[in-house]
């Protein structure tokens, strides 16, 4: 009977396997690629060089907590005596570069007027000669590559010969005092004030804008905060996580002593904050958040648009079904009319359309399985320029799909069937 | 009691009477022919008979059940033990041999027994035809094929709706021989025919005209021709 049905109907049981198959293959892919993008991104982020950044411990907490973006204000520092210990710590090789911050609020004044701004002390090129015999030129010219340089030049604190200090304006400063490179500011803080010489205006598009750059020492003095610092931010290349990295993340004392040691030695990003904080008194240094999180949201709203793309590519292929199905019950009707007739029950009669199309919709659907998984390399190797992996528990998901989609196709073909009267079909009127 | 009683049944569709207060009763064993003008509801009779329908009005006994009173699937059950159905148009499902239409309705009945199956088309003569399919046979075999499959399960009532009305003369011959046989094996018959032929060798006919008994007459003659 059913061999039958698919020799006899062989075009409209192709249709349904096809129609079940691109359905699938769509499912397929979206759900592949979506399994595995959320690691794919989170590699590539890590690799690129996590940024870390150090805070004191007390104004860590404070930050978390109250999100206060200056934690220094609350009088934790670091020490500054203590940075060049970054340097000498197991993965010394893989900090690539490092910059201490300490800020200070103060008044700005140049000949159009005056502004309340925040003034951070930095290095921009420091010149570093490690107690190893090492040298290393670092600071903000190598952490802020963004930063676009609109007037003026970077800071050179090797190069810069002038009797003013230098510093470095934020466009957003620059803009309402009408600063220009080469000009003469001052600024002024409780503890005293400075001429500063402007080598440069920046944009950075965030609240930087709003700031100047000095040199370390400078705001120090000014702040009255010789020696400290109220964070460092450090780049570094990193292994990227794996589970026992997620689990040190956590709490590096859950490990067993042969996981600890594989930790501490691998270029995990936890690893190098762990050891950071064994460098410098009283820090908390921790991976930047900030890049992950905008793209974990990007990848939030992929994932939601995969998702409507499934849903939709799956509604596609219930209506295709609805239709191929109930046209070929209703090319059937005088048939499955006299099976009616000759004692056929409605449940009977269901089940035997219903496994036809199971039949082909499994048939469809792993012709699907695979084309999706083809369609999820694609999207792989054009997206992200590597292969997807092949997620195991994507296909029972993708199974209860097809057969949801197939029975919700197949509803309205056996509701016109349960209601087929044999007497209307067989005395042909 | 008879097999099958029809007490002041009718057939309403709208304003129109398809079957008109009919009263009848077939005993046992019956050879019964319907007979009438084109639509006059000869079919709608047979339907009713043949529980694929119900009446408007009126009670349908048939082996002491009032098929009034059943459900669809109480029809379907009844369908399937008590009658078998001789269609004009034959209805043999095209893409099954000649035996497999016949275990079909093995199939939906208990379970399909090929060796059965075959003696059921021995029967009717077409023994050496059952591995083909429905469109490699002639009307006349078709036809044959269909009683097969409307006796294989000993139904009670074997209903015929002009079952001759495709055939050639040959073949009606054919027809009414198996039927002449049907009825001296005991099987009570129901034929509705336009054919003279076929309603003059039953042994009652019944005249329908606008969904009323018109006529209905012993046949002095029955199993002399
Ligand atoms: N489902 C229906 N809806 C409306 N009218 C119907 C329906 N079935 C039958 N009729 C009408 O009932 C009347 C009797 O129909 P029926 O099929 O019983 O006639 P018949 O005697 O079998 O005719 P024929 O010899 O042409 O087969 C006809 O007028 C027909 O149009
Ligand atoms: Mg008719």
């Amino acid at each position: 009977m059913i061999k039958g049905a698919f020799t006899r109907q062989w075009k409209k049981m192709i249709m349904i396997a096809l129609t079940v198959a691109l359905g699938t293959s769509l499912a397929t892919a979206m759900l592949n690629v979506m399994m595995d993008v959320s690691d794919k991104v989170n590699q590539e982020l890590k690799t690129y060089g996590a940024n870390i950044t150090v805070v004191p411990k007390s104004a860590s907490v404070m930050d978390s907590l109250y999100e206060i973006e200056n934690g220094a204000d609350d009088g934790a520092y670091l020490k500054e005596s203590e940075l060049g210990n970054i340097k000498t710590i197991f993965w010394a090789f893989n900090i690539v570069d490092f910059a201490p911050f300490i800020d200070t609020k103060a008044t700005v004044s140049a000949d159009s007027g005056e502004k309340e701004i925040t003034l951070v002390g930095t290095w921009f090129d420091h010149h570093l000669e490690l107690p190893t015999g090492e040298t290393l030129n670092t600071g903000v010219r190598s952490l802020r590559t963004w930063w676009d340089i609109s007037e003026g030049d970077w800071l050179s604190e090797q190069t810069y010969t002038g009797t003013e200090k230098p510093c470095m304006v934020g466009e957003g400063i620059a803009k309402t005092l009408s600063v220009k490179s080469g000009d003469i500011i001052t600024v002024s803080t409780t503890h005293g004030s400075e001429r500063l010489y402007v080598a440069g205006i920046f944009s950075s598009g965030d609240t930087a804008d709003d700031e100047i750059y000095a040199s370390l020492d400078t705001v120090q003095a000014l702040s009255d905060k010789d020696g400290l610092l109220s964070s460092i931010e450090v780049s570094a290349l990193t292994t990227p996580d794996n589970e026992l990295a997620i689990k040190a993340a956590k709490d590096p004392g859950s490990l067993t002593i042969a996981q600890y040691e594989t930790w501490y030695c691998t270029a995990y990003v936890s690893s190098i904050c762990y050891q950071i904080q064994e460098v410098i008194t009283d820090s908390v240094a921790s991976p930047v958040r900030q890049v992950a999180d905008s793209e974990g949201a990007i990848l939030e709203k992929t994932h939601l648009l995969m998702v409507l793309i499934t849903i939709l590519s799956l509604v596609g292929s219930a209506l295709g079904i609805t239709n191929l199905v109930t046209a070929s019950v209703m090319e059937r009707s005088s048939e499955i009319g006299l099976l009616k007739a000759i004692g056929a029950k409605n449940g009977a009669v269901s089940a035997l359309v219903l496994t036809e199309v199971m039949i082909t919709g499994i048939v469809g659907a792993v012709i699907g399985y695979f084309a999706g998984f083809g369609f999820a390399q694609i999207i792989g190797q054009t997206v992200f320029g590597s292969s997807i992996e092949m997620k195991l528990f994507v296909i029972p998901i993708v199974a209860v799909l097809v057969i949801a989609v197939v029975l919700a196709g197949s509803l309205p073909a056996i509701r016109m069937l349960l209601r087929l009267r044999p007497a209307e079909v067989l005395h042909g009127r | 009691m008879s097999l099958l009683q029809l007490k002041n049944i009718s057939k309403i569709y709208g304003e129109l009477k398809a079957l008109d207060d009919i009263s009848l009763e077939v005993e046992n064993g019956e050879w019964l022919a319907i007979m009438g003008p084109s639509g006059s509801g000869k079919s709608t009779l047979m339907n009713i008979i043949g529980c694929m329908d119900k009446p408007s009005l009126g009670e349908v006994i048939l082996d002491g059940r009032d098929i009034a009173k059943e459900s669809d699937k109480g029809l379907t059950e009844i369908r399937r033990d008590k009658i078998g159905l001789i269609f004009q148009q034959f209805h043999l499902v095209n893409y099954l041999t000649a035996v497999e239409n016949v275990m079909v309705a093995q199939y939906y009945h208990s379970m399909p027994d090929e060796k059965e199956a075959l003696e059921a088309l021995e029967r009717v003569g077409l023994k050496d035809r059952a591995k083909h399919l429905p469109s490699q046979l002639s009307g006349g075999e078709q036809q044959r094929v269909c009683i097969a499959r409307a006796l294989i399960n000993h139904p009670e009532i074997v209903l015929a709706d002009e079952p001759t009305g495709n055939l050639d003369e040959a073949n009606e011959n054919i027809v009414i021989d198996i039927f002449k046989q049907l009825h001296k094996e005991g099987t009570t018959l129901i034929v509705v025919t336009h054919d003279p032929e076929v309603g003059e060798v039953a042994q009652r006919m019944i005249v329908l005209d606008h969904g009323r008994i018109k006529e209905n007459t012993i046949n002095k003659n029955f199993g002399n021709t």
